[in-house]
């Protein structure tokens, strides 16, 4: 059971972090953030570059060691739960030259739901095919790995993730060294996740398509800045807090804009 | 064909199945860029047998098994605390702990020469497959005799015991295997345990080194945990097809090798054989080689595609 | 003791003298060359080069052993060894570019194959009449007991020659190493200087067999390089520190092996270089095991102890049991969770403090970020008295606790 002093909203929340703190050669990479990820919500992290964004999800998910800090799942500690989440990695941290195909990569995704004397099952197979589908990748399904463009690799991670059919799926920069088409494929997509009622924390990296894709934001540079619903806390004010002197007026100007036009060529517009 | 079931057919066996069951473990050590790990454990083995020595006084299989195994357990925990603790680089630290621990090896072992103790590096390095001769093994009929089967050395049971023990880690911890191997920050996500999966990796290894290590030297071992691996690796894409070939090589490199020791001076007209464990090692390099020059999927696929 | 003392000082005799000298030489050389190799992450190349040299030894030997009678002629060791020492670096080089598989991968390969292949060889010589084949295990442990005045002059002037080419070739190598996109725009042929870099490993690797053996000299490349980068981040310093700690390894190995018979000298100069790392990898303060554990500690208490006050002041639940006990053994909490007098003042302190770094980063983003931004530090300690004056004076009346 849940702790009866923690929040309404904590309890609700499939990923709560309190405090956390994660440090690398006694210096603090990401100080006392705290986040209470809405559920049904599409939410951003967002920050310059070495700001600990990544870190923060991996302090999140338990791979990388805290100093400090906690993070619940539904009001559970972390430890004692698993199976809501799933995890798209950065595409990079990957050696893609692995020997395994594409339905070899979408099927560790059931990692939990096989024992070891089980070599599969026609429903799993399903399943797995499904995910493909909804990423567009079904026909792919026997290629290897190495053989695909950087868009197709990332709508292949998104699958993997898909087929945990976790309450909560964290992304780390799901659209870095992507073409236009996948971006609009994978935002498709995880769209139609957050209509079912999902949860979905993402590395964002580009500013200018913040307001058109999430709804909450978490603006970050190790410590938390500012985070609530995009019309609230991604601010001109806020942003320059966020990036210290790296963004000019006119493009902080332009980034708050709430309907930017013309901003960045290929990116489909609704 | 006595002379042959009593003087190769052990030896034969022995390097088979180590040759194969190295090579199974290899696929893995390859693929996640741990090729070398095979080569800190092997060298570790030296001081591990020493000190075993020392402390014992004897030198009993099993006291040297035991002191080999904890040798390598303490390089490949000195190895991850410096690589930790100390931030530094993998191939580095590795480098640190398994050259000072073979140090302490050669010094102990030199000191002690004088005591006219017989335990020589040679004899660590090259193994002597060819005392592993088989007495009783007279005639195909003793292959069904159980006093026969009694004499076989024991060397042939130990290895077999490491073959079925890293055959049945591989088919049970197949998926956390790959699953680590592919993606540690993913694995870890999913609470595969890739950590563990790390360390029983590790651990038999070094059990597979050092069973390997008393019968037939280290230098065919690193050779086996790499070459045919490495081998499998540019003829498919495909880690089933992969592990299958790195099976055919090993056997391949294991009877040929064996055979081209025993038969290939007498070819030439010399009276002497060669070192089987030496030659079985240069066969599965030259394999590789053939590999490298003619493999199917020798080349890169996956770096640095980007649209 | 005694002995040791005499060798210390270099009154041991002149051959001791000369071979004390070879060793640190070579040892510098070594300690030089590997900090460059170490930088550009292929430590264990040296792995590859050193077993490599083995078949070549071999041949040489068994050339010069029907040739002349006696296979011990160093020089044409040393030329067989780094010919068969090149092929199997040229075979690595390639493996890694042309084909799939990664450099660890290449190195094993080439290690295990080169030196099964010259074990084959040995077993050749073994059954000639070859004079001198006990010499030939030397190679493998290293033996300076029997080494001959013409030997260790050899060592002593290749190893000088090293180390002159490592100083003349120093700048580029360190570009090299450090920024190799950048060395190719300001015109560097980095395929050349890899080559030469490689080369002056091979080099060292080679004359160093007779000294501490083939597997040994390795450990002269890595430990200490990985020593000397525990006391310094300047990769010029970091070099010469190596070149520096492998000399001194090379000093005290040498000498103790003088102390009595049949101490080998490999093993004991690798050993003194053991010594040197471990006292770096413990005691280094700057990266030390013992300073950053120490550090981690304590940035693990402030933290916890500043989220506990600030906890406190903002009535929010504690769950962290280190916090706790942080707090309760301070005195700022009782045993039942609730704040002391004290630990309630503290914590507003905390909490105003809080407030006024966060309006100080709103502030001054830029000079935020170049200072402490931990903001563990108290701010009066950071900030002057005026600067935060002017921060109070701006500071928006607090909030009503929830």
């Amino acid at each position: 059971m849940p702790d009866s002093r923690l929040g309404k909203a904590v309890i609700a929340s499939p990923l709560a972090l309190q405090g956390v703190t994660v440090s690398y050669d006694h210096r603090p990479v990401v100080h006392s953030v705290d986040f209470v990820t809405p559920p049904g919500s599409m939410s951003a992290i967002i920050g310059p570059n070495g700001a600990g964004k990544s870190t923060l999800l991996k302090a999140a998910l338990g791979i990388t060691r805290r100093l400090s800090g906690e993070v619940r799942v539904f009001g559970r500690p972390l430890e004692q739960e698993t199976r809501h989440l799933a995890f798209v990695p950065q595409r990079s941290s990957i050696d893609w030259d692995f020997p395994a195909r594409v339905i070899d990569v979408v099927g560790m995704g059931l990692y939990r739901d096989l024992r070891w004397w089980q070599f599969g099952s026609r429903k799993l197979r399903r399943r797995a095919m499904e995910s493909l589908v909804r990423v567009g990748m079904e026909g792919f399904a026997e290629r290897q790995i190495g053989q695909l463009s950087g868009g197709q690799q990332q709508r292949v991670f998104l699958a993997r993730a898909l087929v945990q059919e976790a309450d909560l799926t964290i992304l780390d920069e799901p659209f870095a060294g992507v073409d236009a088409a996948t971006e609009a494929a994978i935002i498709q997509v995880l769209k139609s996740l957050r209509d079912e009622g999902r949860t979905l924390l993402c590395v964002h990296h580009d500013l200018a398509t913040v307001r058109e894709y999430f709804d909450h934001v978490l603006l970050m540079n190790v410590r938390r800045v500012a985070a609530g619903p995009v019309d609230e806390a991604f601010t001109e004010d806020n942003l320059q807090a966020t990036y210290g002197g790296r963004l000019s007026p006119v493009q902080l100007a332009r980034l708050v804009e709430p309907t930017p036009a013309g901003w960045q060529e290929g990116t489909e517009r609704r | 064909m006595n002379e042959f079931m009593v003087f190769s057919l052990v030896p034969l066996a022995v390097s088979i199945i180590i040759s194969m069951t190295c090579a199974l473990l290899g696929n893995f050590l390859v693929l996640r860029r741990q090729s070398l790990i095979g080569d800190a454990i092997s060298h570790v083995a030296l001081p591990g047998i020493v000190v075993s020595f020392l402390i014992t006084g004897t030198l009993a299989s099993f006291a040297m098994m035991l002191g080999a195994g904890v040798a390598a357990l303490v390089t490949v925990a000195l190895i991850e605390l410096i690589r930790r603790l100390g931030r530094v680089e993998g191939s580095a630290a590795m480098g640190v702990v398994f050259t000072s621990l073979f140090a302490v090896g050669v010094l102990l072992l030199e000191w002690h020469g004088a005591a006219g103790v017989h335990l020589d590096v040679e004899h660590a390095l090259y193994g002597n497959l060819e005392s592993l001769i088989w007495f009783e093994g007279v005639g195909l009929a003793a292959l069904i005799d159980p006093v026969a089967l009694a004499d076989l050395p024991p060397q042939l049971g130990r290895v077999a015991w490491v073959a079925l023990a890293v055959v049945a880690f591989v088919i049970v911890m197949r998926r956390p295997l790959v699953l680590a191997s592919f993606d540690p920050d993913f694995a870890a996500s999913m609470r595969a345990r890739p950590a563990l999966v790390d360390l029983l990796l590790v651990t038999l290894v070094a059990v597979a080194a050092i069973a390997a290590f008393e019968a037939v030297g280290s230098i065919i071992v690193i050779a086996m945990f790499i070459c045919p691996a490495a081998a499998a690796r540019l003829m498919t894409n495909r880690l089933g097809a992969q592990i299958a070939w790195s099976q055919c090589f090993a056997l391949l490199a294991a009877v040929a090798g064996y055979l081209l020791a025993g038969e290939a001076p007498l070819w030439l007209g010399f009276e002497v054989s060669l070192s089987a464990a030496g030659m079985i090692a240069t066969v599965a390099g030259l394999i590789l080689l053939a590999a490298c020059l003619f493999g199917p999927c020798r080349a890169r696929t996956g770096a640095a595609q980007h649209d | 003791m005694e002995i040791w003392w005499r060798a210390l000082t270099f009154t041991l005799g002149y051959n001791t003298s000369l071979v004390t000298v070879g060793a640190m030489l070579l040892a510098a050389a070594a300690g030089m060359v590997g900090s460059f190799v170490l930088l550009r992450k292929r430590a264990l190349v040296s792995d590859a080069i050193s077993h490599s040299t083995l078949p070549g030894l071999a041949l040489a030997f068994l050339i010069m052993g029907v040739w002349q009678g006696d296979g011990r002629v160093l020089p044409a060791l040393l030329v067989g060894a780094a010919g068969s020492a090149g092929i199997g670096l040229w075979m690595v080089q390639r493996i890694g570019e042309r084909t799939r598989l990664g450099e660890d991968a290449a190195i094993g390969a080439v290690l295990s194959t080169f030196f099964a292949f010259g074990v084959v060889l040995i077993t050749v010589i073994q059954s000639l009449s070859v004079r001198g084949q006990s010499g030939l295990t030397g190679y493998l442990v290293g033996a300076t007991a029997g080494m001959l005045y013409s030997e260790a002059l050899l060592i002593a002037a290749c190893a000088m020659g090293l180390l002159l080419a490592l100083l003349i070739w120093r700048r580029d190598l360190l570009l090299l190493c450090f920024d190799p996109a950048f060395a190719r725009t300001q015109g560097y042929d980095t395929g050349r200087l890899d080559l030469l870099l490689l080369v002056l490993l091979m080099a060292v690797v080679v004359i160093g067999l007779k000294v501490t053996g083939l597997i040994l000299i390795v450990a002269l490349t890595i430990i200490p390089p990985v020593a000397a980068r525990f006391w310094t981040d300047q990769p010029m310093r970091m070099v010469a520190l190596a070149a520096l700690l492998g000399a001194l390894a090379g000093y005290l190995g040498v000498t103790l092996s003088s102390v009595r018979e049949g101490l080998p000298t490999g093993p004991l100069i690798v050993l003194a270089a053991f010594a040197l790392f471990l006292v770096s990898f413990l005691f280094s303060p700057r990266r030390g095991v013992l300073a950053s554990l120490l550090a981690y500690r304590r940035l693990r208490r402030r933290v916890h102890l500043r989220q506990g006050l600030l906890a406190l002041g903002r009535d929010e639940p504690i769950f962290d049991g280190l916090t706790l006990t942080l707090l309760r053994r301070r005195g700022l909490m009782r045993r039942d969770g609730v704040a002391t007098p004290a630990g309630r003042a503290v914590a507003r302190d905390a909490v105003h403090e809080e407030r006024l770094w966060a309006l100080y980063r709103r502030r001054y983003p830029d000079d935020a970020l170049h200072r402490e931004h931990a903001g563990l530090t108290p701010i009066g300690q950071v900030l002057s008295a005026d600067a935060i004056m002017v921060l109070e004076a701006e500071l928006p009346p607090a909030e009503v606790a929830q």
